[in-house]
């Protein structure tokens, strides 16, 4: 399993636009990834979970994907994180 | 009963249409109880897949027309594929016993406010919404208020409209377009402008007097609309209409001549170009290259900024399409009213003052330098210059020019070719570029008087703002002096000068600015013979009475009458 910590810094939180970005993203990927923020998980594929989550600015995250894929899902999110502005 | 009502004029032309209101309609579930759960479950997913099939239509012609994606379609899409939606929905018909409408609006409501992040987000809402909408639709079996879902030839109503629904709308099937908000020069306004469509916007409460299949008339040249107009009135504005049709005609006869005034001087009348999809046009239009290719379109409404290879391939298109006539692209300008959902950038108490333009590309030089290769790629395929916008000291232009030098030899370094006739100018758009004007002369290839953020920043006034728009006065003498010194500080150093932005197009400043000895101008595609028709007929030297009159005027009131009383007599056809 690989897992990552991010701080979202970007001021809206992950909202709609980055979220369906980061859906999409994770969507090209075969292994089970997850969202985990203050206690609650969402599949990251699910653009309701990560909406669902509510996470807002300063909010530590951590993203975690499990299969064949894992590394390199990972490292795509945490490009799209950066890309989107979500966290440095 | 016909009514009138008075707007502005943004876009030339006349046309009598029936009404179709715009996002006024929105359609809302009755709630019934039912016992035929499955029936309803079942309309539920005939709806979700109606409207998934729509969507993914929709994204397709987005990319088509657009060349990119969309991001609410996206986000629809994406809200779909999820289940959760449906799931909600089946939830409320197999437990509560609701109705498939009912159940898509209501769980509609509790998408909204999944969380706090999406109660706060405006575009989760507008998105929600229009998917909601959009379900509603194929269950009531009532057709969406949606820009592309016109099925007749219409005359569009509606409180605003937003570039990306200007792009998306079928242009064979919208008659006229006609808004409660805007001014002559918002964003939507341009844009409209380079639709050849009759075009009228700020007329508050618009909405109230009209309703769908009205009929309508649109005077895009005038600024007014009359609704349920009388034969007479009818006759009257076909009369109008088929005059103004019989001047475009008569002005279309000049399409392959040059651009000289009656004592000799040469202009160049360049077009201006924001889409890609406005190039036929402008390939008929008589112009003589594209003074302001806008580059914004091609970052604006995605989630990835376009790479160097798509940013090639559009700039490449529109050189060789233009046969080695010059082509101006202006790097990319953002920042204030045009913001990119692909480059988040923090929010500004006051963004007219802020980072936008160079600015921005000069602090994010990511963004500049594939922009600047792709650019110097395309040189090869015509004539090529570039042009920054919102310089405002010389060491701005340096260090953006200073990029153009570094890409260019990387490029040949990498064996890649490039055209040795690039030229590299700015805009002038801030009064700081104007009083350094000389200095600037020395470094730029040419000047482009950026006329509506020059008039903004000279008078400190927004051009959106009604409450300050008396002020945004382009033909104000204070304009004019501006634009002689920005002219002269250019010829001295036998740099050529340009204008775009709006006023440019105006007919009553024509005459002033070739006589100040303004080298080219960019207008929209359909005004650049006007402008040529009328050049013919003047002598620059004959004007220069009326201009040196004009720039001692107090204000710009004092203009207007000048060049009303003066211009018919030295006009010569």
């Amino acid at each position: 399993m690989e897992k990552r910590d991010f701080t979202v810094t970007a001021e809206t939180g992950i909202h709609a636009r980055p979220a369906t970005i980061l859906v999409q993203t994770a969507s090209k990927f075969t292994s089970d990834i997850t969202l985990s923020y203050n206690g609650k998980s969402v599949n990251l594929k699910s653009i309701m979970g990560v909406m669902s989550l509510g996470v807002g600015q300063n909010a530590d995250v951590t993203i975690s994907a499990e299969g064949d894929d894992e590394k390199d899902a990972i490292a795509a999110i945490e490009e799209t994180m950066k890309k989107e502005g979500l966290s440095d | 009963m016909s009514q009138v009502l008075h707007g502005i004029a943004a876009g030339g032309g006349i046309t009598i249409a029936p009404v179709f209101v715009l996002g006024s309609v929105s359609l809302s579930a009755l709630h019934q109880k039912t016992n035929n759960m499955d029936h309803e479950v079942k309309r539920l997913h005939d709806s979700f897949s109606l409207s998934k099939q729509e969507l993914v239509q929709l994204d397709q012609q987005a990319a088509q027309k657009m060349g990119h994606r969309l991001q609410t379609i996206s986000t629809q899409l994406a809200i779909l594929k999820d289940n959760v939606f449906s799931q909600l929905a089946n939830q409320l018909i197999n437990e509560d016993h609701d109705n498939a409408e009912w159940a898509v609006q209501e769980a509609g409501k509790q998408l909204l406010h999944l969380s706090t992040v999406a109660i706060s987000s405006p575009f989760w809402a507008n998105t929600v919404r229009d998917l909601t909408q959009r379900l509603l639709s194929h269950l009531l079996h009532q057709p969406l208020p949606d820009i592309t879902q016109i099925d007749h030839r219409a005359i569009i109503v509606a409180n605003s409209i937003s570039p990306t629904q200007v792009v998306e709308m079928n242009r064979n099937l919208v008659a006229g377009l006609v808004t409660e908000t805007g001014g002559a020069t918002s964003h939507f306004s341009l844009l409209s402008e380079e639709l050849a469509l009759p075009v009228v916007v700020g007329i508050p409460q618009l909405l109230q007097h009209v309703h769908d299949d009205m009929v309508m008339i649109v005077d895009g040249i005038h600024g007014t609309v009359v609704l349920s107009p009388s034969p007479k009135e009818i006759d009257h504005y076909q009369e109008i209409a088929q005059k103004y049709e019989e001047s475009q005609k008569a002005v279309g006869s000049l399409r392959n001549h040059q651009t000289i005034s009656k004592d000799g001087n040469h202009y160049t009348i360049g077009a201006n170009l924001s889409l890609l999809n406005e190039l036929p046009a402008i390939q008929k239009s008589g112009a003589e290259g594209i003074g302001i290719f806008r580059t914004e379109f091609l970052f604006m409404d995605r989630t990835e900024l376009p790479t160097e290879e798509e940013q090639y391939r559009a700039y490449r298109k529109v050189v060789s399409a233009m046969h080695g006539q010059r082509v101006v692209i202006r790097t990319l300008d953002i920042g204030n009213d045009k913001l990119l959902t692909s480059l988040k950038l923090p929010d500004e108490v006051n963004p007219a003052l802020g980072m936008r333009g160079i600015r921005i590309s000069l602090a994010h030089p990511e963004l500049l330098r594939p922009q600047l290769r792709a650019i110097l790629r395309a040189s090869t395929a015509g004539r090529v210059a570039i042009m920054f916008p919102m310089i405002s000291e010389v060491e701005e232009f340096n260090r953006a020019r200073a990029l153009v030098d570094e890409e260019a030899q990387k490029l040949e370094a990498e064996g890649i070719k490039i055209a040795d006739n690039i030229e590299v100018g700015m805009m002038v758009e801030t009064p700081a570029a104007v009083m350094m004007a000389d200095q600037l002369a020395k470094y730029a290839d040419f000047f482009s008087i950026g006329s509506n953020d020059l008039i903004q920043y000279l008078f400190a006034a927004d051009r959106n703002n009604e409450k300050v728009a008396y002020l945004y006065q382009a033909l104000h003498p204070a304009m004019l002096r501006t634009i002689r010194r920005v002219i002269d500080c250019g010829h001295a150093e036998g740099k050529w000068v340009s204008m775009c932005g709006e006023m440019a197009a105006l007919p009553a400043a024509q005459p002033l600015l070739m006589a100040m000895g303004l080298d080219a101008f960019s207008v929209p595609g359909k005004r650049v013979l006007p402008l040529r028709q009328l050049v013919h007929g003047l002598s620059a030297r004959k004007l220069q009475p009326l201009v040196h009159q004009a720039l001692d005027a107090a204000n710009a009131n004092a203009v207007h009458k000048l060049v009303q009383a003066q211009l018919p007599q030295l006009y010569e056809n």
